[in-house]
């Protein structure tokens, strides 16, 4: 089944007053100067879906500034029209409107119980300029990107990351009063976090596992794969033990940990300090000791890994609404035969991608291919 | 934010609406103005009312529902199952309970969940008096009806450990209450399925 994004409105959104765009549906590529809109326009799709798209922005920032000579409403809004094989459309819509902080969600003009309706719909996968750092940052941006790729697959993994959340916190702050604490709860809030824990550790683990045979599938002879591995104690465990056991386990260590929790202010153990270890297969090297264009081709590797297995899990109920490619800054950092070789392996995948860049030369290799547009001051025009 | 034009009274009615929940100092404004224009229609009766169930509704000795008699209504009647005690957090609860007419037996009221974070521990709910109705006889089985929040789990597990070694059944609601959900927000029929459906916890 081949779905293609063919129209997009956008209203007051950031920097844009009106847009109307039509496409055909080959792989979009908006090139443009700095500041012109063309992250806007990406991020503006990746909101016609549950949470707060691309940059994670506050919803309040959203809507466009306007200037005495030029009023905004206050509100904003983004559609995408969805063509199926049969050119069967959905309109779908989301925004807020100017008095009100109620996000509106619509389906071919009907209002949806929630922005999460729209996942039956459309899904995103993005890649953003400030991923690039992922490997040089601490654990803690990896262990999220790992998390939400998780979760597209997984959407329980959320939950369960939730409640492991809540109860540690719950427990850090009984803790302040250690020794003079109820035991009984604190039990429960371990017990809790033990359970909760496991089941994430659980999920990472199929995940790292969906990565590494979506790796397979990417030529290393063009573009360097990505060797994948969890740094955690849970999540090694779970190679070995029954998953019974390991909670069993990780509920004794909690315990075991309070007066070492309590003086540090926080539960030194647990999947909430899980890394995720990301090597180049092919020098064996760690991903945090190669150049600058090898860990961003290592990070788009794994996004492209992602997608695969996402796109591949065609029984599993997230499965059937398609996937869409947001790859902003994407060219950047890549030597001209890496670039080549991902959008050859772009086009193979046969799902709808969107790229941007501030020079046009850097997308040559699509060709006709491709659908270039340059976006300049809030406008969008086919180029050529 | 600039004053209210207005006298001290009615400055002080309208921060006293904005504390009630749902309100906010703009709708409280609203409804400040709103009680002044039907004066004798509403605002005086409002006034006798208030001050009637300020004086008279208290909370149940045995179960802390809300009452204007001790023991309250429910806990009085004897047409009631004496066996089966619903536990809720709030009195709302018991209330979207009692409209779905799925518990034929008796309640009890915490007056809340545990949560170390917003400070509250067993000690400040009604959780001892629960642990003494349990043993006391002629308790058969407590249902566990609280919210599918993560606090809400963590207060029916802590329950179960408090009531342990009783020989009562603990039994807790589970289909149909959806992921995070506060029991009062519930439809009856989707209250009632997950009564019916409980099991053990
Ligand atoms: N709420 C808003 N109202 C009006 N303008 C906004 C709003 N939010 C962001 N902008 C502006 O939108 C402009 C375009 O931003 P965008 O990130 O899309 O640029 P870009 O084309 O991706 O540039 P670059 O090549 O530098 O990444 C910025 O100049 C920014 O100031
Ligand atoms: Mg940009
Ligand atoms: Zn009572």
């Amino acid at each position: 089944m081949t779905f293609r994004i063919r129209r997009i409105t956008l209203t007051d959104f950031r920097s844009y007053a009106g847009l109307d765009l039509a496409l055909d549906g080959r792989p979009v590529v908006l090139t443009g100067p700095n500041g012109a809109g063309k992250t806007n326009l990406l991020e503006a799709l990746s909101m016609v879906s549950a949470g707060r798209g691309m940059r994670g922005a506050k919803m309040d920032e959203l809507a466009r500034q306007g200037a005495p000579d030029d009023p905004a409403s206050g509100g904003w809004s983004v559609s995408a029209v969805l063509e199926d094989h049969y050119g069967e459309e959905t309109r779908l819509g989301t925004g807020i409107s100017a008095h009100s902080d109620k996000r509106i969600t619509r389906i071919d003009g009907a209002p949806a119980s929630g922005p999460t309706a729209l996942l039956d719909y459309l899904r995103f996968v993005w890649l953003t300029p400030a991923q690039d750092r992922l490997f040089m940052e601490g654990a803690s941006e990896r262990r999220r990107f790992l998390d939400r790729m998780t979760m597209s697959h997984d959407p329980s993994h959320g939950r369960a990351a939730a409640t492991y959340e809540k109860a540690m916190r719950q427990r850090t702050k009984l803790l302040e009063n250690w020794p003079r604490v109820d035991e009984t709860l604190l039990g429960v809030l371990e017990t809790q976090m033990a359970e909760a824990g496991v089941a994430m550790a659980a999920a990472r683990l199929d995940m790292a596992r969906r990565l590494a045979a979506g790796a397979r599938l990417i030529d290393e002879a063009v573009f360097p794969a990505a060797g994948v591995a969890l740094d955690g104690r849970l999540e090694e465990q779970l190679q070995s033990q029954k998953a019974g056991e390991v909670e069993e386990a990780f509920e004794a260590k909690l315990r075991a940990m309070r007066p070492r929790d309590a003086d540090a202010g926080r539960a030194l153990v647990g999947p909430h300090r899980t890394d995720l270890l990301v090597t180049h297969k092919a020098k064996g090297q760690a991903a945090r000791l190669c150049s600058t264009g090898e860990q961003k081709a290592l990070l788009i590797g794994l996004v492209l890994a992602n997608a695969r297995s996402l796109q591949q899990e065609a029984s599993d109920i997230t499965a059937g609404a398609p996937l869409v490619l947001l790859l902003d800054e994407i060219a950047a950092h890549l030597d001209p035969d890496r670039r080549a070789a991902l959008f050859d392996i772009l086009e193979e995948t046969g799902l709808q991608v969107f790229m941007t860049g501030t020079d046009p030369d850097l997308f040559a290799a699509w060709g006709t291919r491709a659908q270039s547009f340059t976006v300049r001051g809030g406008t969008v025009t086919e180029a050529g | 934010m600039p004053r209210t034009p207005a006298g001290p009274e009615l400055d002080r009615l309208i921060s006293l609406l904005a504390k009630l929940p749902g309100l906010g100092p703009r709708s409280a404004k609203r409804a400040a103005l709103h009680l002044l224009k039907k004066r004798d229609g509403l605002m005086a009766p409002l006034a006798v009312a208030l001050k009637e169930a300020a004086e008279k509704v208290t909370a149940c000795s045995i179960c802390g529902n809300w009452d204007s008699s001790d023991p309250c209504q429910i806990c009085a009647d004897e047409d009631r199952e004496t066996g089966v005690i619903c536990v809720v957090q709030e009195v709302a609860d018991l209330w979207a309970l009692e409209r779905s007419g799925a518990h034929k037996g008796k309640y009890h009221v915490l007056g809340g969940v545990i949560s170390p974070l917003d400070g509250v521990g067993a000690d400040d709910l009604n959780i001892a008096s629960l642990a003494q109705r349990a043993s006391a006889g002629g308790v058969s089985e407590i249902v566990l009806a609280l919210s599918a929040t993560v606090d809400g789990q963590t207060t029916a597990h802590y329950l179960v450990e408090r009531l342990e070694g009783l020989t009562v059944d603990i039994t807790r609601l589970s289909h149909g209450v959806p992921v995070g959900g506060e029991l009062d927000y519930l439809d009856e029929g989707t209250l009632a399925a997950a009564m019916k459906s409980r099991h053990k916890a």
